[in-house]
Order: structure tokens, then C-alpha cells, then sequence
């Protein structure tokens, strides 16, 4: 084996470029963990030592980690577990229980899930617990082992915290946290979410007993850094099987990020968002072109991904609109100018297309009204009109009233790139006045 | 072959094959192909796809998954009435029926997610498992955990998958409040009209010339592309009228290639086609029949499917009166109805005041007595009606011609309003022989 290591291998393209996709896709679709956190040290830091006093010292604590969608919680929070779990000791000691606000939608899916994943179904058995304070307070005393007197520390990660703040009197949230105050068994209750108020969502007796430690990831990134983790993100690892491959790819990818244009796209998505979540979707769909005709990443393909990321989707609906319903638009758009946003019928929009259509128009012909309604049917589907009426039972259809949900330029720029666009058609949406 | 979709990843036949299956779909099928990578790289985690209906999105994906022989599970959440339903057919296609028990009765989205990531510890596949979920709008309907989870559903089961929603409304309007994991954006534009006329044609008649076909098609999308541009609308109404274009050339009326004539023959009966199997007024079948009638008669009938409501004679002068009272305003009704019947003066009539018409904003709910009072004005040259009018009243309510505002509890004081258009009620004023435009204060 060391003989071969050591012995340049020599790869196809093929063969490198499917490689090259495995190791990246890794890191873009399936949030593989750094090796370090990238720009929290700090956070890093905390969250590490809490985390110890709880399993090396038994020390019960409680957390909040807070930060914006994307911005690493849960990365965070993994990468401390790994550097922990790594100590023989704790890795036989504590315990996990991951809860997470999408699943765990009610206590008692909870408390099923806080059973089973310490492994105490059986223990339980058919026993009737009088609260839920009391069958979680068996659930930690059934860990105490045999012998010791100590009871195993117990991390309570709750992901989406916020969300169990929804739950019924929250129940959970006030035993978890309330056995982390009174050393009763050590447990760390650690908390991720994005909502920078969560505090406020917490009941008073609830929020008493939390140890207010917040760790926030508000990312400070600068741009150099950024460019320099765009340059890594696409890097290959050291031990990348053809040397000669790897570093021709590395050197591409610094060479990439000096391009202008390249360096303008970042530059426009880092300050739309600096989180790594929205760069990895920008690189997959980067990466997605690269094939054995097309071995390097190209200026070409990041700015190609780049419209893909930042294409409006309602002008693409737009753009496959019938040439009648495209009319209604406009007529909605003139309903929309002269009467100040106020919503309308489908009367009025199809008044204001009939002007239209006696005035001038040669290149649409006059439909029937029900061949109309279809249409404005049709755009309601789509929702790119709504009802402001909350029940429709006792409104007719002609009657009820909508709202255009596009604003003018919208539906402008949607005429410029509407294909074969007849002249009066659009001279018609042009003018000042339906 | 210019469209030919490529991937090291794999067969060049099952490629070939996928090429063949999705004319004008290349690019799409393509991107898409590149996304997913190959079978065992892992694909981003939720890929939103959106376009107009019929652009081929359950099929590009479908065929893809279906012709690579990927593992994957396709659900459209129309038939999806309970969230177990959905749980169990992903289970079903992934992992196969004997695993379905698993799951508990009602599923909760927890004891999905449990059962998933059992069922993976026990498998040793690693090919990239693909979830479809069709008509995905109606996710936001489920239970709001729903949508967010499956669009992380890779973190959450910690599996090589990857969702794809599909949808006709775009991504905006599905984003929760809190926010969520955001997929990654697909659009499939619409066929131009050319792709539309290549992909119908495919499906041209066996005892007939592809020229033959192709030019009827091109009448087809003439008369109805800028109207509809859904391709499976389209090629159903391709498929209900082409008899009637060959029809001329059955009876050697015409020459195959006196494309001309054929087109006068056809248009007009397209048009018609538009007002009523476009509308679904007649149903596939009935047209159909209607059109075997025609044949035989060789006349033409009235299609609209409206003219035909019958009423009895004294409920038509209710609903007259309805209308009226909806679209007139109060203060109007001395001048139209004090007086003999029919006859208005204009000069001597008010001027009107409002700047914008009632047909425009609506009719406006009346109280019970103004339809009497109206009514017996409309009807009095006429026999004088007898006791019935409530029951005829409610009768009118129950087939929505009517409606009633209000609870009804508020019985002294019900309101209505009339439920009809302009066309309906001058149809139904016809069989009467009144003539209920002198009698709007829009018109005159
Ligand atoms: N500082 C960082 N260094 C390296 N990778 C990072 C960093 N921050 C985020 N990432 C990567 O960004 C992605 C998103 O991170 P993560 O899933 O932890 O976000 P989150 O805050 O949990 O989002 P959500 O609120 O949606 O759960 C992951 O792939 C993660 O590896
Ligand atoms: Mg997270």
C-alpha cells in the first residue's frame, strides 16, 4: 500500500472527474463536516467547555445557540460533539437524546422519542405515569447504573427550539430545563434556532429556570475570507488520489477567483448572504457542469449557475402565459395604475380589455367572456392574482375581488422578453392610460 | 442527434433511449441528469421544479428515474388525502410492501422519519434514493411541519436522498414565515409553439400521412395557442376534431393535398370547439355526439350549454326582477316601474350620477320587499301571480341563481342578490318576451 502512495498514480479524466464530483458533492449536498468551523472560534470555544463541565464534571447547564438559517448551528453544534466524543471516557458515559421541532411536533411524540433513544422502552413497559414530570424523572433515574451513584450525563439537543415553544403549556421545554436547574441529574438542554426573539416565545416560569447562555453566529466573514473559503470549498483534499490532477484543479479554482467577472458574481453573493448554505448551492450548480469534456471550472459556468440561482421565477411563469392571459395582465396593470392598487373584478379586467380590443387590436381576436374567465382562472391558479375575499360561497365569480400579485415593473420587464409580443399589444400596456 | 443527453454515469443505450422519450425536454432532462450525478454521488438535498402545466415535469423526472432504473418514489399529493397515505407509499416504493407495517396506524411525521432510518440501517444500498412529490402546492395545506421537513429530509433521516417538488406555482409563495432549508430552483419553460407542433405530431394517425397530420396541427395551434398552450389540452382536442378535418377527404370531397380547402372546412368548427369542449360546457363524449348529429342533420345547433336552464314562467320574472333590483339603484325604480309599463322618457329622466357602472362592480344586495315590489311591476300586465313566490323564491337560492346574505336567523330581513350575468338573464328575458335592457339604468 505505501509503495503505491508513494508511486504517483495516474488516473483518467473520467475516472478523476467522477472523483472530483464525489468529493465535492459531499461537502455541497450533504453538509459534511469541516474539519473547523470556519470564522467561530469563539463560539467553537464556548460551546466545548459547556459541554464538558456536563460530561466530564456532571455539571447540569442549559444553551441557546442562535443564528439565521444556514449559518452553521447545527454544524456547530456536531463538530463540538465530534471533538468531544473523541475522549474515550465521555463517549462511554454520556448520552444523546436529538430532538427536533419539525418531528417532535407535541410532547408526547417527545417523550416517546426521549424513551426510545435512551434505550428505556422496556423499562417503561406498560407503567402509568401521573405527569409528565414524573415519567421524565423515572426516565433519568432508570440511567443511574447499577452501582454508581451517579447518573450518566444526558444531552438534550433540540433542533428548531422554537417550534417546542408551540407545544401545550410547554411542558417539555419546563422539565428539561427545570432538571437542569435543580442537579437532580446531569443534563445539558442545548437549544438551536433562528429566531432572534426566542426568549420572548418562552412562559415566564419556563424562562426563569434557563440559564440565559446564548451562542450567537451572526457571521462577520469579510469578503477576502470569503473569497479564500469559496477557493477551499472547491479545493481538493491533500490526499487526493492523482497528485498531478489535484493540484492542476487547485490552481484552476485560485486562478478562477482572480477572474472579474467570477469575483464580481461572489462579491454579489456574498452580500446577499455570506452563510454557506446559499454558497453551496451556488457551487453544486458550478460543479454540476464540470464533465470530462469540460474538466475545470470555467468563468462561463459559475456565471451560467449564477442566473439559474438568481433567475425570477415569476417572470419565468410569465413568460409561458397564453397571449390572452397575458392581456389581462396588462389590463390589470391599467386597472392597477389608474385606480391606485385597489383591488378589482374579473368585470373590470375584462371591460378594460374589451376598450382594448375596440380601440385598436387587430392581432387578437375577440374571444367569448367564459373563453376569457378560463383564462383568468387560469392566472389564479398560477396565484399570480388573489382573492381578497375570504369566503367565495355567496360572491359570483365575475365579481369578486382580486389583487394582481406582480408589481408594474414586473409586468413590463415580463413584455420585453415575452416571445412574439404582438406591436399593439404592447404599445397597449405602454400607454399611460388603460 | 442534436439533443443526445450525455453521463459517464451511465449506459449510453439507457441514455439514448431517455433522449428518445423526452423531445424538447433535452436541456432539462440534461441539467437535471447533471444535478443528480452519479447513482451513488450524492445530489442536493430538495430540488424545487417549477413550470406551466403539461411542460413535462412529471415525465422529464419520470422517465429519468424510470429508464436509469434509480430507487425512487413518485406521489402527487392529490391523492394523497392523509398524511399516512403519503407515508406509506414512499416506504412502499423504497423499501418495498413488507415493510409498510412498520409504520404505525396515523403515522406522525416522527414515526416516519423513525421507520425510514431503520429501514436504511438494515439496507446496504447507496444509490441516491429520489422522492417525487407532485402538485407539491398542496403541501402547504398538511400540517406545517410538512413542507419544511421534506425539503430537509436528508439531515433528517441522514440518507442519501434527495426530494423533488414539483409545482406550478413558484417558490415564493410556498417559503414559511421562519423560514426553511431552501431547495434549489428549477424552472421548465414552456414549449414554444414549433416544439408544440414537433411533440404533437408524434402522435399522428396511422392511416394518414405525417404531412397530413402535421398540417391539421398547425390549424389546431393556429386557433387555439393563443389561448391555451397546454400541451395535454391541446392534444386533446387534437384528438377529439381531426375526424371532422379528414371528413372531406373520406367522402373524396377534397384532395389530400388541397390543404386550403380543408382549413376552411375545419376552422370555423374549431372555434365553435373553443367555446364549448375548451369550456368543458359538453363533455368529450358529448361532442362527440353532437358531432355525429350534425352529420346527420347537417345543421347547425346552439352548443352553449346555458340557454338550456329551464324555469317555470313566474320563477323567470323572479329572477328578472332579482336582477334588476341587484343592478339598479333603489332611487331608480319610481321612474322605471311607477309608471305604465315599458315606456321611459328620457328627457324627462335623471342623469346619471355615478361614474362607474353596476356591471362593472357588481350587483348589490336587496331586501326581500324591493323584489316583490319589482317583480309585481315586471309581471303585472301579466296574470297576477299566485301564493308560490316564496317557495319559487328559495327554489332560485337552492340553484344559486340566488343568493342569500346573511344568517338565517335574521329572518324579518333577509337580503339577496342575484347570482347571473348580463347573457343569462337576456337569454331568459327572451323567452318572456321582455326586454330587460330598457330597463337598466347602465344602458341607458
Ligand atoms: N463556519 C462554517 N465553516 C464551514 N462550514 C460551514 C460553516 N457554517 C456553515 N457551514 C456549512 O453550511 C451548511 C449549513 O449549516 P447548518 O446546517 O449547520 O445551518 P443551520 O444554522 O443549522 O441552519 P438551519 O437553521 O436551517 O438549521 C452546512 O453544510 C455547514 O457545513
Ligand atoms: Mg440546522
Amino acid at each position: 500500500m505505501s509503495k503505491r502512495k508513494a508511486k504517483k498514480t495516474h488516473m483518467t479524466v473520467g475516472a478523476c472527474i467522477s472523483q472530483v464530483q464525489t468529493i465535492l458533492r459531499e461537502r455541497f449536498c450533504h453538509q459534511m463536516l469541516p474539519e473547523k468551523p470556519v470564522g467561530m472560534e469563539s463560539q467553537y470555544k464556548h460551546l466545548l467547555e459547556l459541554l464538558k463541565r456536563t460530561a466530564v464534571h456532571g455539571e447540569s447547564n442549559s444553551v441557546l445557540i442562535v443564528g439565521p438559517r444556514g449559518s452553521g448551528k447545527t454544524m456547530l453544534l456536531k463538530c463540538v460533539l465530534r471533538e468531544l466524543l473523541e475522549v474515550t471516557e465521555v463517549k462511554k458515559n454520556v448520552l444523546q437524546v436529538h430532538l427536533h421541532g419539525l418531528l417532535q411536533t407535541d410532547d408526547r411524540i417527545a417523550l416517546k422519542e426521549i424513551t426510545r433513544q435512551l434505550n428505556l422502552e422496556n423499562v417503561v413497559g406498560d407503567k402509568v405515569f401521573g405527569s409528565f414530570a414524573e415519567n421524565l424523572a423515572f426516565l433519568l433515574e432508570a440511567l443511574k447504573k447499577g452501582d454508581r451513584s451517579n447518573s450518566r450525563p444526558v444531552f438534550f439537543i433540540l433542533d428548531e427550539f422554537d417550534l417546542f415553544a408551540h407545544h401545550k403549556n410547554q411542558t417539555l421545554l419546563y422539565n428539561l430545563l427545570d432538571v437542569s436547574q435543580s442537579a437532580q441529574a446531569p443534563i445539558a438542554v442545548i437549544g438551536l434556532t433562528c429566531r432572534l426573539d426566542v426568549l420572548e416565545l418562552l412562559e415566564k416560569r419556563v424562562k426563569s429556570r434557563f440559564s440565559h447562555r446564548q451562542i450567537q453566529l451572526l457571521s462577520s466573514l469579510s469578503f477576502g475570507k470569503y473569497l479564500d473559503n469559496v477557493i477551499s470549498q472547491l479545493g481538493l483534499p491533500q490526499d487526493f488520489p492523482d497528485t498531478k490532477f489535484s493540484e492542476e484543479w487547485n490552481d484552476s479554482i485560485k486562478r478562477l477567483c482572480e477572474d472579474k467577472a467570477v469575483m464580481a458574481v461572489l462579491q454579489k453573493q456574498y452580500n446577499s448572504s455570506k452563510d454557506f448554505r446559499s454558497l453551496h448551492m451556488l457551487l453544486i450548480l458550478t460543479l454540476s457542469q464540470v464533465s470530462v469534456s469540460n474538466p475545470s471550472i470555467k468563468p462561463a459556468d459559475l456565471l451560467e449557475a449564477s442566473r439559474v440561482c438568481g433567475a425570477d421565477s415569476k417572470a419565468n411563469m410569465l413568460h409561458g402565459l397564453s397571449i390572452l392571459e397575458l392581456c389581462l395582465i396588462i389590463a390589470m396593470k391599467h386597472l392597477n395604475d389608474i385606480y391606485d392598487g385597489e383591488p378589482f373584478n374579473f368585470q373590470m379586467v375584462y371591460n378594460e380589455f374589451k376598450k382594448f380590443l375596440q380601440r385598436k387590436s387587430h392581432s387578437i381576436y375577440n374571444f367569448d367572456k367564459p373563453v376569457i374567465m378560463k383564462a383568468f382562472e387560469h392566472l389564479q391558479q398560477l396565484e399570480l392574482i388573489r382573492s381578497m375575499e375570504g369566503s367565495t360561497a355567496n360572491i359570483q365569480k365575475d365579481y369578486q375581488l382580486m389583487k394582481l400579485m406582480l408589481d408594474h415593473n414586473q409586468v413590463m420587464e415580463c413584455l420585453q422578453k415575452y416571445p412574439q409580443c404582438p406591436t399593439d399589444v404592447k404599445q397597449w400596456a405602454m400607454s399611460a392610460f388603460g | 442527434m442534436p439533443g443526445q443527453i450525455q453521463h459517464p454515469g451511465y449506459e449510453e443505450e439507457k441514455l439514448l433511449r431517455v433522449s428518445k422519450l423526452l423531445p424538447c425536454r433535452d436541456v432539462q432532462a440534461g441539467r437535471l441528469l447533471a444535478l443528480m450525478g452519479e447513482p451513488e454521488q450524492y445530489s442536493y438535498p430538495s430540488i424545487f421544479i417549477y413550470g406551466h402545466r403539461a411542460t413535462g415535469k412529471s415525465h422529464v423526472l419520470h422517465t429519468l428515474l424510470n429508464e436509469l432504473e434509480l430507487p425512487y418514489a413518485t406521489v402527487s399529493c392529490v391523492e394523497c388525502l392523509s398524511l399516512g397515505l403519503l407515508f406509506q407509499k414512499i416506504i412502499l416504493s423504497l423499501f418495498g410492501s413488507d415493510c409498510v407495517p412498520l409504520l404505525p396506524r396515523s403515522p406522525s411525521l416522527s414515526d416516519f422519519v423513525r421507520v425510514y432510518k431503520q429501514l436504511c440501517v438494515q439496507s446496504t444500498a447507496k444509490q441516491t434514493k429520489y422522492i417525487v412529490l407532485d402538485r407539491a402546492d398542496l403541501l402547504r395545506d398538511m400540517e406545517a411541519n410538512i413542507l419544511p421537513a421534506f425539503l430537509r429530509l436528508q439531515e433528517l433521516v441522514e440518507d442519501n436522498v434527495t426530494v423533488v417538488l414539483l409545482s406550478e406555482i413558484v417558490w415564493e409563495k410556498f417559503r414559511p414565515n421562519t423560514g426553511c432549508f431552501e431547495p434549489l430552483l428549477l424552472h421548465f419553460p414552456d414549449y414554444s409553439k414549433d416544439e408544440l407542433q414537433q411533440i404533437m405530431c408524434e402522435d399522428s394517425h396511422p392511416s394518414y400521412t405525417s404531412e397530413l397530420y402535421s398540417a391539421f396541427i398547425n390549424i389546431l395551434l393556429g386557433v387555439f395557442y393563443s389561448v391555451c398552450r397546454d400541451l395535454r389540452e391541446l392534444r386533446h382536442l387534437a384528438a377529439l376534431n381531426f375526424f371532422k378535418f379528414i371528413e372531406p377527404l373520406e367522402k373524396d370531397e377534397v384532395k389530400e393535398s388541397d390543404i386550403h380547402r380543408l382549413w376552411r372546412n375545419i376552422e370555423p368548427h374549431l372555434k365553435k370547439a373553443m367555446q364549448t369542449v375548451y369550456l368543458r360546457e359538453v363533455s368529450s363524449v358529448q361532442w362527440e355526439q353532437q358531432q355525429m348529429a350534425e352529420k346527420e342533420a347537417g345543421a347547425l345547433r346552439g352548443l352553449s350549454a346555458h340557454a338550456h336552464v329551464e324555469l317555470p314562467y313566474y320563477s323567470k320574472f323572479l329572477l328578472i326582477a332579482a336582477y334588476l333590483a341587484s343592478y339598479n339603484p333603489a332611487r331608480t325604480d319610481k321612474r322605471f316601474f311607477v309608471k305604465h309599463h315599458g315606456k321611459i322618457k328620457k328627457n324627462n329622466f335623471l342623469k346619471k350620477h355615478e361614474k362607474t357602472s353596476n356591471h362593472l362592480l357588481g350587483p348589490k344586495p336587496f331586501p326581500l320587499d324591493r323584489l316583490l315590489a319589482v317583480f309585481y311591476s315586471v309581471v303585472d300586465s301579466r296574470v297576477a301571480p299566485t301564493a308560490s313566490v316564496f317557495s319559487q323564491i328559495s327554489s332560485l337560492v337552492t340553484l344559486q341563481l340566488l343568493s342569500q346574505l346573511g344568517h338565517d336567523d335574521q329572518l324579518d330581513a333577509p337580503k339577496y342578490k342575484c347570482a347571473v350575468s348580463l347573457d343569462f338573464i337576456q337569454a331568459i328575458s327572451r323567452t318572456v318576451s321582455f326586454d330587460i335592457v330598457k330597463y337598466l339604468y347602465d344602458f341607458l
